[in-house]
């Protein structure tokens, strides 16, 4: 937020929180201990406002549950804004000190009537209006979201919404005041921390704009770094379809599996001269690979260190000897860059670390022995005996602002890209359930009692509709593929809305519905909305032991 | 601005304790307070990050004033307040508790410190007779108040019963719930909100269970194992211990303990890996790491097979 990418408040504070908006996330199967920080604020007296398309186990529950229709985030939340300006209830103060552009942002939501909100998002504007003034009168108020913010062709912009809000209302900066992006893996945030971004180096320093930071790194290194942003995933993708990206080294991700548009995406990596994948299973992705580098599990097999959603760099250890010739990440990287003339010798993980902590500011602090006695640290903590932060942005409410303002920034609603049409006129979601991971390559080993197969969850008005009963295989295709299969009712549906995770792919690939239209600002691609159609082929079987084919007709 | 710095400053009660004067912080309980000096009372259904539910009476002193003794987990310190910890009152009490529990309960793998309690004590788990033998599978659960029968003094009646095995992640061993009621805590209001058990029963069928005794997967169970993780008596245990227990493979002499972080969501929770030959045999949490406060979901508990395999 403003700068370092990372939420601004810890999870105790959720538990001090008057006001807590889970916006587009499914904390209670997806974040389940963080929910226990929420429950605990809900015990308290805290209200709670869940805003998903779905009525998910979380949104049960809240005092009020908005649910809004897929790709409708902005136009909610620039209508909260309108209502919060129109009804007096704008953090002025906050608004003339700490922020810039108001004014444009203020006439940007102008035409966000309620009755325009309820007739773009499709929830009654009286639920609009309870969530603005409950957002904005609230003391404290923490703002979380997950992937349903962010998994849009719009997604940085939905981002930019939500922070507008919580500037309008003075929710930052303070305990128990923030935006929380709640991560879906146990390092996102720290990759994010350590540069993998494509215009970062890591600390969140910019590559392009920060001389000086990049001459630190360039001094340190001994090399130069040209001051130029890379590519992000899916650009790599668009450049692989252009042929200018050949060579491609994977660590630890499955993108043959987890990419939208799943089809198109194993065709590109089959395209390459050259895939490296160095993962700790033989992923779909290993398969189509030309060599294949076993490593180690960085949980339990390494030394190492993780960042958590609350900005808490914690230890990782070793528990465990990998197995066979599975060798440690820094280990084969360390011999590949032998291979290539560059003797790194034998780092540690510490040693590692404490080049980053030389580099990173952001880090500085945080030896192995602090992060041991501390049961982790919050970054920034800047020398040894900063004890970390619980809260970024406390500048904002110091007089006069240290720092640059806070910037609104003003998005538009723009519609989710694959549109509803007569032929596709079904809205599929996707997301998470509590026992299973991702693709599964984690969560498919251990034997789950929870676990039953994939299902096309539908409402129970369009079971009806179409004359379908649990259980049944249904032929489901959007614009790029089809699948197929078994269809459950899923009463937490809305008529016109359904559902499907993507913990099963060799099952049922969902993947291959869903598009990969992506957010020019992110690379993040839009597996939230997908338009698709419900075909019966008359095939009746029992949903917990069918074996489902995939039939991909793109 | 003036000289003034704003420190909370907390408040403190002196109190004496076995004949010696101290202070502790307002809003302490006795145990607290105690604890912070390093003097022992022994605990069965107290966990400090529970809500103390009074239940098992191992904790009682006596308090100058207080006509009977009181629970040490709950009752909270006030100035000049007298205690003693160690009258021949309260041992005799702490015995009398532990000899009627472990006369009814197989106390036979209860953890190190309780133990070391029976064994101060020298409990007598027959001081009341020969243990009765094990009720049939589900038999307890259909006895109802007023079915009870009354023994005719030759055996100590017990909750023994067989283990309950009904799906992969955990069973229950009810022949060894003294009922602290922790199980139902963590499953409650003070951790995972999911109320999936409860008591039922009344008098001495009083026993742990889930909405009408149904099997644990047909219940609202999602398998947080946080139940498992407090249980002080190992009524509760993973599989895969109690498995190994069985074939008298668990050892745990040739375990280690690792802290690292779960590998799944961003949630960053602290896991303690428990592993035996180079596998992983349990997962826990640390109770005072203020992430989790020793609770984890399903994945963080039991995901670990991928790993193993």
């Amino acid at each position: 937020m403003f700068g370092a990418g990372g939420g601004t408040s810890s999870y105790k504070e959720a538990e001090d929180a008057d006001v807590i908006v889970l916006w587009g996330s499914n904390a209670r199967e997806a974040h389940p201990i963080f929910f226990h920080h929420v429950l605990k604020g809900i015990h308290k007296g805290a209200k709670l406002y869940v805003v998903d398309p779905r009525k998910t186990t979380s949104a049960q529950w809240a005092d009020l549950w908005i649910g809004l229709d897929v790709g409708t985030d902005i136009a909610l939340a620039n209508t909260i804004a309108r209502e919060i300006i129109h009804a007096g209830l704008a953090n002025t103060e906050f608004i003339n000190r700490a922020t810039s552009g108001f004014d444009e942002y203020a006439k940007s939501v102008e035409s966000f009537t309620l009755e325009e909100g309820e007739r773009l998002t499709r929830v009654p504007a009286s639920l609009i209006k309870n969530l603005a003034h409950a957002y904005a009168t609230a003391d404290r108020a923490q703002l979380c979201w997950t992937l349903g913010i962010t998994e849009h062709h719009n997604g940085t912009d939905n981002v930019f919404a939500l922070i507008n809000l919580a500037l309008l209302t003075g929710h930052v900066g303070r305990y128990g005041s923030g935006i929380v992006p709640l991560r879906g893996q146990n390092n996102v945030q720290g990759g994010g921390d350590m540069g993998a971004l494509p215009n970062k180096l890591p600390g969140f320093q910019d590559i392009e704009t920060d001389d000086r930071a990049r001459l630190r790194f360039e001094t340190r290194w001994g090399t130069s770094i040209p001051a130029k942003r890379g590519w992000h995933l899916s650009q790599m993708f668009d450049a692989m379809e252009r042929g200018e990206l050949r060579t491609l080294y994977v660590i630890g991700e499955n993108p043959a599996q987890s990419e939208a548009n799943t089809n198109h995406a194993v065709k590109l990596l089959k395209g390459l001269e050259h895939l490296v994948v160095q993962d700790i299973f033989l992923t779909k992705t290993a398969e189509l690979a030309t060599v294949i580098l076993p490593a180690s599990a960085n949980w339990v097999e390494s030394e190492g260190t993780v960042t958590s959603s609350e900005r808490r760099v914690q230890r990782v250890r070793r528990a465990l000897n990998p197995p066979g010739n599975a060798r440690d990440d820094i280990e084969i990287i360390c011999e590949i860059a032998k291979r290539m003339g560059h003797d790194w010798g034998h780092p540690t993980a510490e040693d590692v670390w404490n080049e980053l902590r030389s580099l990173s500011p952001i880090h500085a602090g945080m030896s192995y022995k602090r992060l041991e006695d501390l049961g982790g640290i919050q970054w920034p903590c800047t020398d040894e005996n900063d004890p970390g932060s619980q809260f970024l942005h406390g500048r904002l409410w110091a007089d006069p602002v240290v720092g640059p303002l806070a910037p609104f920034t003003p998005v538009a609603h723009v519609p989710a890209l694959d549109t509803l049409s007569d032929e596709f006129p079904i809205r599929l979601t996707t997301g998470r359930r509590l026992d299973s991971f991702n693709t599964g390559v984690q969560s498919g080993g251990f034997s789950s009692p929870l676990r039953r197969p994939e299902t096309l969850n539908l409402s129970p008005e369009d079971m009806a509709g179409h004359g379908l009963a649990n259980g049944e295989i249904v032929s489901v295709s959007s614009r790029r593929g089809t699948i197929q299969a078994p269809v459950l009712t899923d009463p937490t549906l809305r008529p016109g809305l359904a559902f499907m995770t993507f913990h099963f792919p060799d099952d049922v690939d969902t993947n291959v519905l869903t598009v990969d239209a992506w957010d020019p600002k992110s690379g993040t691609s839009e597996f939230k909305a997908t338009a698709i159609r419900i075909d019966k082929i008359g095939n009746q079987a029992d949903a917990r032991n069918s074996s489902v084919q995939v039939e991909a007709t793109a | 601005m003036s000289n003034g710095v704003a420190v909370s400053i907390q408040r403190t009660v002196k109190i004496t304790v076995n004949g010696s004067e101290f202070t502790a912080p307002e809003g302490s309980t006795i145990l607290q307070a105690c604890r912070s000096e390093g003097l022992e009372i022994p605990t069965l259904c107290y966990l400090e990050n529970l809500t103390p539910v009074n239940t098992c009476r191992l904790c009682m002193v006596e308090v100058q004033g207080s006509r009977t003794l009181v629970p040490s987990c709950s009752r909270k310190i006030e100035p000049g307040m007298v205690v003693n910890t160690e009258s021949d009152r309260v041992q005799a009490s702490r015995k009398m508790v532990l000899e009627l529990l472990a006369s009814s309960v197989d106390m036979s793998i209860v953890s190190d410190e309780l133990s070391e309690w029976m064994e101060r004590h020298q409990v007598d788990k027959e001081r009341f007779g020969p243990q009765a033998l094990p009720a049939q599978l589900g038999e307890r659960e259909t006895t109802h108040a007023g079915h009870h029968v009354r023994g005719d003094g030759t055996l100590a009646a017990t909750v023994f019963e067989p283990v309950k095995i009904d799906n992969d992640q955990y069973v229950r061993d009810y022949s060894r719930c003294v009922l602290c009621y922790r199980c139902v805590e963590a499953c409650g209001t003070d951790a995972q909100n999911t109320f999936a058990i409860a008591l039922g029963g009344r008098g001495f069928e009083a026993h742990i269970t889930t909405e009408y005794d149904v099997p644990l997967p047909e219940s609202a169970c999602v398998y947080c194992g946080n139940c498992v993780a407090v249980c002080p008596t190992n009524a509760l245990m993973f599989k895969i211990e109690h498995d190994m227990r069985q074939a008298q493979t668990w050892d745990e002499s040739r375990q280690t303990l690792t802290r690292t972080i779960c590998p799944y969501c961003g949630v960053g929770c602290n896991l303690e890996i428990h592993a035996q030959d180079n596998k992983i045999v349990k997962v826990t949490s640390p109770l005072d790491h203020d992430v989790t406060s020793g609770m984890l979901c399903v994945k963080g508990r039991f995901g670990f097979e991928f790993i193993n395999s």
